[in-house]
């Protein structure tokens, strides 16, 4: 992968398949730390302490189709080239909580990249999931939280093109505000 | 600064145009593999692609969604087309550029692209 929106999008699917309603993604930059911190929160299945154990191994999957999983391992591997570390928490029947922090200047951090994209996509996937993306630069955030946006649109789909399109809007202008870009 | 409250906005507007009709019977359908094979390939600005492109061409009797694994990762991205009646078709190593091509001569006139088929890269 080349931009982190890519691998928060990878992750983001895990949550959706251990059945999570609400899944929440925090980037949070302080360039004071010069660290970049990601968090994918779930409210979905979990995972017991024995598959916790192994999740980031590439051998460990719960698909069928293959025998390994590579989305994990590469996130880990992604904060670890960038000086970073990587960590999962998870409790059966209450969720999974997946953290990466990476040197915010480290020349081998890639770049945020396309959240528009990432957040729409997984509106696509499953609008009835609450999904929240909330980024922090320096102490200044932006949220936005699809329950939310959903009281304002009624009975219009959260999924229908036109609203994808400036809920996309919102994120790219808002985080625009925040650092003007990257 | 745009903020949710355009949304309202966007409500009103869209209140007229609203096709409730939100279900695949009947439709052809596109899949689009978005596991972890898939994205590191590039299948988002694939699917976006395809969303996009549909709704600019007004086709309302497409619909695009997304899969996980389809088992064959060395061929990602995958888009699968299943058109009511006919058999499935798989297309391999996508692109945003080859996605004209597929809804032009696959989706809109029954012809299917065969050079970007499975069968094309065996």
């Amino acid at each position: 992968m080349n931009e982190l929106s890519l691998h928060i999008l990878d992750i983001s699917y895990n949550s959706i398949s251990a059945g999570a309603s609400r899944i929440e993604i925090r980037v949070t930059e302080t360039k004071a730390d010069d660290l970049l911190v990601v968090e994918i929160l779930d409210n979905g299945s979990g995972m017991s302490p024995d598959f916790l154990e192994k999740a980031a191994d590439p051998f460990t999957t719960t698909r069928k189709t293959r025998r390994v999983g590579l989305g994990l391992p590469f996130f880990k591997m992604a904060a670890e080239q960038a000086g970073g570390k990587f960590k999962i928490e998870s409790s059966p029947g209450k969720g999974t909580t997946v953290s990466a922090s990476f040197g915010l200047s480290h020349i081998d951090r890639m770049p945020l990249g396309n959240m528009p994209d990432t957040v729409a996509t997984l509106i696509m996937a499953k609008p009835e999931i609450e999904f929240i993306y909330e980024r922090t630069v320096d102490g200044a955030r932006f949220k936005l939280d699809t329950a939310e946006a959903k009281k304002m649109i009624g009975d219009i789909p959260i999924n229908s093109p036109e609203v994808l399109e400036m809920l996309r809007e919102i994120i790219f202008q808002n985080e625009k505000e925040l650092c003007g870009g990257a | 600064m745009k903020s949710l409250a355009e949304l309202a906005a966007l409500r009103e507007k869209m209140k007229e145009q609203m096709n409730l009709r939100n279900d695949t019977e009947g439709k052809i359908r596109v899949v689009v593999g978005m596991a972890t094979c898939g994205i590191a390939a590039g299948a988002r600005p694939v699917l976006q692609s395809f969303a996009e492109q549909v709704q600019l061409r007004k086709l309302s009797n497409v619909s695009v969604s997304q899969t996980g694994c389809i088992g064959i990762c060395r061929l990602e991205p995958i888009v699968e087309v299943f058109v009511p009646g006919k058999d499935k078709v798989t297309y391999v190593k996508m692109s945003p550029d080859k996605v004209s091509r597929i809804i032009a001569e696959h989706l809109v006139n029954g012809q299917v692209v065969a050079e970007y088929t499975i069968g094309a890269a065996q």
